[in-house]
């Protein structure tokens, strides 16, 4: 091998650069975490069970709200029927954070888990008052 | 010519269609992300080590830099410092226009017949697009640390916010999601519909194209489309680095069609062209000063010339000269 000293430095580099994400976390995984669905609110409801789904609300209750936002900001329809055909009032303040009254147990949970900084609280404030 | 872009078109398809399959399984998942990417990882790693190592047993004996500029001489003639360097300093800078900014793209000429005179022009397209499809990719690659590593790192947060801060749509679409689809829109088009390019332009060259298109189109659809759930595939991912591998339940088919695109392109990295990630850091027409005329480059391989001197020669065929009467210079 020639000028084996720089190409060593050279692949230690790349070494590093590719091992840093295994050493970063030295061997201690983080687990999934389980939003908290244990709020007074969802605990006296005869049925627990969310707007839609709980698979399309893990998933896609971003784009859900994004939709309800516009329809109720933009087009003044504070009405949405869900697939079951049940009337719900648009409103993240009296319908979502009615039951999901815990901010810091449901919905920072997963964010913070996944490095999601929603915009959500630039307009809303947790009626918790929880630090934003 | 065809055959070379429909085969890895249709190498690409088939991956789609086995990972999609697989993904769909949900006893098959494991070995669709955690099996894969162990693998993949470990082929990637140990290749391009591999690679480079093999490359560096290959002797550069002579200076042979391009010189893309006038070379050092006599004081009053002006020396191009970092397109012809004769010094360490010139080559780090050459080196690092070559690698960040792909200088060599950017002087970039056509040549063309206008009105029966021969032109060269400066293009910068290719040097547009590649530098956008590049940087992109960097962008891609960091921000995705945030499925790795726990706590995530500040600077990946950051860069994340910069990348979304036009907040378009929800979740934000990304700059660089935009750059790279624009540029490797480019590259492709490039490569399908200029002749000369077509002309040269083999399976190999197409079939990372493909695989990349393939990639950025399955993180776009998982994206904003077929929505899968984001702690699942981090306590995924973070689990591969941590050695800790659990393959979380209802994780979308789609998921799995990126990871085995991505895979895939991993594994061939180290035996493709992609390796001028690392090739670039090799290539003497680079890396080395042009000292040709000012330091003497010895032949490393040169062997000690054998030398027969008359002495000898007369030693060994004394007694047959003196035979034939020829003179000797000792008896």
């Amino acid at each position: 091998m020639y000028d084996t000293g720089k190409v060593l430095i050279g692949l230690l580099v790349f070494a590093g650069i590719f091992l840093f994400p295994f050493l970063y976390n030295r061997g201690t995984a983080a687990p999934q975490p389980k939003p908290s669905l244990d709020t007074p609110a969802i605990k006296a409801l005869p049925e627990k069970k969310c707007v839609e789904d709980t698979h399309f609300m893990i998933t896609t209750h971003m784009q859900f709200l994004n939709e309800w936002r516009d329809q109720a900001l933009r087009e003044g329809n504070r009405w949405y029927v869900n697939k079951e055909g049940k009337k719900i009032w648009i409103s993240l303040q009296n319908t979502c954070l009615k039951c999901h009254s815990n901010k810091k147990d449901f919905c920072d949970k997963c964010h913070n888990y996944a490095g999601v900084d929603p915009y959500c609280w630039d307009c809303h404030y947790d009626p918790n008052g929880s630090k934003l | 010519m065809a055959a070379r872009i429909l085969f890895p078109l249709a190498v690409v398809l088939a991956i789609v269609a086995v990972a999609l399959i697989g993904g769909s399984i949900s006893f098959l998942q494991p070995l669709f992300s955690v099996a894969l990417l162990y693998v993949a990882f470990a082929i990637f790693f140990f290749g391009f080590i591999a690679k480079v190592i093999n490359w560096a047993k290959s002797p550069v004996p002579f200076r042979i830099p391009t010189t893309a500029g006038q070379e050092f001489s006599l004081p009053w003639i002006k020396w191009s410092k970092i397109d012809n360097p004769s010094t360490l300093g010139g080559v780090l800078m050459r080196m690092f226009f070559e690698v960040c900014l792909f200088r060599s793209l950017f002087r970039n000429m056509r040549t063309d017949l206008r009105s029966g005179w021969l032109i060269h022009s400066p293009t910068k397209w290719l040097w547009l697009l590649a530098l956008g499809f590049h940087y992109s990719f960097l962008i891609i690659a960091i921000r995705h640390l945030r499925l790795f590593l726990h706590p995530i790192p500040g600077v990946v947060e950051t860069l994340d916010a910069i990348d979304g801060m036009f907040q378009i749509g929800i979740p934000p679409l990304y700059l660089s999601d935009i750059i790279i689809s624009l540029c490797v829109t480019g590259l492709l088009i490039r490569r399908l519909f200029l002749p000369k390019v077509r002309f040269v332009s083999l399976a190999a060259d197409y079939f990372p194209l493909f695989l990349i298109i393939a990639i950025i189109t399955t993180g776009l659809l998982m994206r904003f489309v077929f929505r899968v759930d984001i702690t699942a595939v981090k306590a995924l991912a973070n689990g591969i680095v941590s050695f800790h591998p659990v393959v979380p339940k209802g994780i979308g088919a789609i998921f799995f069609v990126h990871l085995a695109l991505v895979c895939t392109l991993i594994a061939y990295f180290p035996f493709s062209k992609l390796m001028h990630m690392g090739g670039i850091f090799m290539s003497p027409t680079r890396n080395l000063a042009n000292t040709s005329r000012m330091a003497y480059h010895e032949n490393p391989w040169r062997q000690p010339p054998k030398f027969h001197s008359y002495e000898e020669y007369e030693d060994m065929y004394r007694d047959y000269m003196k035979e034939a009467g020829l003179p000797l210079e000792r008896e």
